[in-house]
C-alpha cells in the first residue's frame, strides 16, 4: 500500500511540475497574445476537462504503442511502446491535467492587465525580466492553485492510467488503481480506507485553493 | 416523433419542452400496452454471445431484453447495493454462489451457462507458434494477462504458466488488464506482443497467431448464470433465464468459443 502511495506522490510531483515549466509559458502566451490561434489553443487545451478519460486513454494506448507515430522516435531509445511504464504515465498525467495548470495561470495573467507590464518596460525592463519580476510573481496566486489543481488531479487520475498503465506495481500501479482492485476483490475494508484518505485530501485541495484564491484576489477557478 | 419537434401553437415558446414532454407521454398512454421488459448484468467477456442470443430472443418473443456489461466484480457490487438487474451472467461460479449466501438470487436457479476457453494469442501473424514455444523463448517484453484477482481467465493464465513452470520467469513481464477486456486491448493494440485472452475474443479475429492453452492446465473456467430475486416475478426475465439454456442458445455460444455442460 505504501509502494502505491509513493508512487502516486511521485507521479503527481513530476507532472506538477512538468506543468509549470510547461504550462506557465503557454498560459502566458493565451492571455497576452492577440492571434487567431489564441481560442482554438486553449479549446485545444481544454478539451480533457471534457473528454472520458478512456477516450484520451484510448488515444495515448494507440498513439504510444508499436503501430502509433511515436513508434519510429520510440524505437530510436530502444523501447515499442510507452504504455505500462512509469514515463506513459508521466505524459499521459501532463495533458490530462494541463487545462487545470493553465486555466487558473492564464486568467491570473489576464487580470495583471497592461499597467504594470508598460510600467516595467518604461523602467527599460526587458520582456522576460519583466515577465519574472513583474507578471509571475503578481500572479503567484493563479500559479500556486494551478499547480495543487494538477497535483491533486493527477493523484485523482483514474481513466487514463487503467487504460494505458497494465497494473505494473512499484511502475503504473496507482492509489485509484488499487482501490479499484480492492473494490472489485470485494476487500472493502480496505477500499474504504484509501478512499477515506482521498476524500480527506481532496477536501484539504479544494479548501487550500479557495483560500489561495481570497488571499491573493484572483478568481477562483 | 412529430410532437417531439412540432408543439402544437397552443404551446408558448418557452414551454416548448415541456409541451413536448407531456405530449410523448400522453402518447405513450394511449399505445398498447408494452411487453415485459427485463435487466441482464453480463460478464464483458460474453458481450457478443449474449447480444447474439438477445437478438434471437427478441425476435421469437414480444419482450425486452437489456443488457448491461461491466466486470463480474463490479457487477456483484452493483447487484448487492440494490442494481435493478434481474439475472446475472457471470465470468465465474464464485460470485454467483456469493450472490446465492446474500441471498439476493432466486434457490436452485444457478446454472453453468458456458465454459471458457484460454488462448495465448498476438495480434501478429506467426508471433506464437502451435505449440506455445514462444513463452519459453521469451524474445517479448510483455505478456498481457487479465488481473488475477478479479478476473477468472486472469487466474486461468497464472494456473497455467505455473503448470508449465514458465511462472518465475514471465512474471517480470506480465502487464494487466483490470478485464479480459482491456487484456485483449492490450495485445490488439499492439502495445503487448503477446496476452493470455479467452477463446471468445478472438473467433472474429482474422489475422494474428494463437494457440490453445490445452485445458488440463487449468481448472474450467466455469461461468455461471443466476436468477436474482429482482426477477423472480418477471415474465420477461424467466423468459430469457429458460431460453439460455435453449438449443439455439446453447450453439450460439459453442460458436462463440465457448464449451457448455450440455452441448460440449
Amino acid at each position: 500500500m505504501w509502494q502505491t502511495i509513493w508512487l502516486t506522490l511521485q507521479l503527481a510531483a513530476l507532472t506538477t511540475l512538468i506543468l509549470v515549466v510547461v504550462g506557465v509559458p503557454l498560459a502566458w502566451w493565451l492571455a497576452r497574445s492577440r492571434s487567431m490561434w489564441v481560442e482554438p489553443l486553449a479549446a485545444l487545451v481544454a478539451l480533457p476537462v471534457v473528454l472520458p478519460p478512456t477516450v484520451l486513454g484510448f488515444y495515448l494506448l494507440v498513439a504510444m504503442g508499436p503501430n502509433g507515430p511515436l513508434a519510429p522516435l520510440l524505437q530510436m531509445f530502444g523501447m515499442r511502446t510507452l504504455a505500462f511504464s512509469f514515463e506513459g504515465l508521466v505524459i499521459g498525467s501532463v495533458i490530462y491535467s494541463l487545462p487545470f495548470m493553465v486555466q487558473p495561470v492564464r486568467n491570473a495573467f489576464q487580470l495583471i492587465g497592461d499597467g504594470p507590464l508598460e510600467a516595467a518596460a518604461t523602467l527599460r525592463a526587458s520582456p522576460l525580466d519583466a515577465f519574472f519580476s513583474v507578471a509571475a510573481p503578481l500572479a503567484r496566486g493563479g500559479i500556486l492553485s494551478g499547480a495543487i489543481l494538477s497535483f491533486a488531479h493527477t493523484v485523482g487520475e483514474f481513466g487514463v492510467v487503467l487504460m494505458i498503465g497494465g497494473n505494473i506495481p512499484g511502475e503504473t500501479k496507482v492509489l485509484s488503481i488499487t482501490i479499484f482492485d480492492y473494490v472489485e476483490t470485494m476487500q472493502w475494508g480496505a477500499a474504504h480506507a484509501l478512499s477515506a484518505g482521498m476524500l480527506v485530501f481532496a477536501f484539504v485541495v479544494i479548501l487550500a485553493t479557495m483560500l489561495i484564491a481570497r488571499r491573493t484576489g484572483t478568481p477562483q477557478p | 416523433m412529430s410532437v417531439f419537434f412540432w408543439p402544437p401553437a397552443t404551446c408558448g415558446f418557452y414551454r416548448r419542452y415541456y409541451c413536448a414532454v407531456a405530449l410523448a407521454f400522453s402518447a405513450m398512454a394511449s399505445a398498447p400496452v408494452m411487453a415485459a421488459e427485463a435487466s441482464v448484468a453480463v460478464a464483458a467477456n460474453f458481450t457478443a454471445a449474449a447480444q447474439e442470443i438477445v437478438d434471437l430472443f427478441q425476435t421469437q418473443t414480444s419482450h425486452v431484453v437489456n443488457l448491461s456489461f461491466g466486470s463480474s466484480g463490479q457487477l456483484y457490487a452493483q447487484i448487492t447495493q440494490g442494481a435493478p438487474f434481474d439475472i446475472l451472467l457471470s465470468a465465474d461460479a464464485i460470485r454467483p454462489k456469493q450472490v446465492e449466501r446474500d441471498g439476493l438470487a432466486v434457490p436452485d436457479t444457478r446454472f453453468t451457462y458456458a465454459i471458457g476457453k484460454l488462448v495465448l494469442w498476438s495480434a501478429k501473424p506467426g508471433f506464437v507458434d502451435a505449440q506455445g514455444g514462444v513463452l519459453q523463448q521469451g524474445n517479448f517484453t510483455h505478456l498481457a494477462i487479465a488481473n488475477p484477482a478479479t478476473a477468472p481467465y486472469g487466474a486461468a493464465a497464472i494456473e497455467s504458466l505455473k503448470a508449465l513452470g514458465l511462472y518465475e520467469q514471465t512474471a517480470p513481464r506480465f502487464v494487466q488488464g483490470e478485464s479480459i477486456t482491456q487484456t485483449f486491448q492490450f495485445v490488439a493494440s499492439g502495445n503487448a506482443q503477446l496476452g493470455f485472452v479467452a477463446l471468445s475474443q478472438i473467433t472474429d479475429e482474422t489475422g494474428g497467431s494463437h494457440w490453445k492453452v490445452p485445458e488440463n492446465l487449468y481448472a474450467p473456467i466455469l461461468q455461471d448464470a443466476v436468477l436474482l430475486k429482482t426477477g423472480a416475478q418477471n415474465e420477461a426475465a424467466k423468459a430469457f433465464f429458460a431460453f439460455l439454456k435453449s438449443p439455439q442458445a446453447v450453439h450460439i455460444i459453442t460458436q462463440h468459443g465457448y464449451a457448455t455442460v450440455t452441448g460440449k
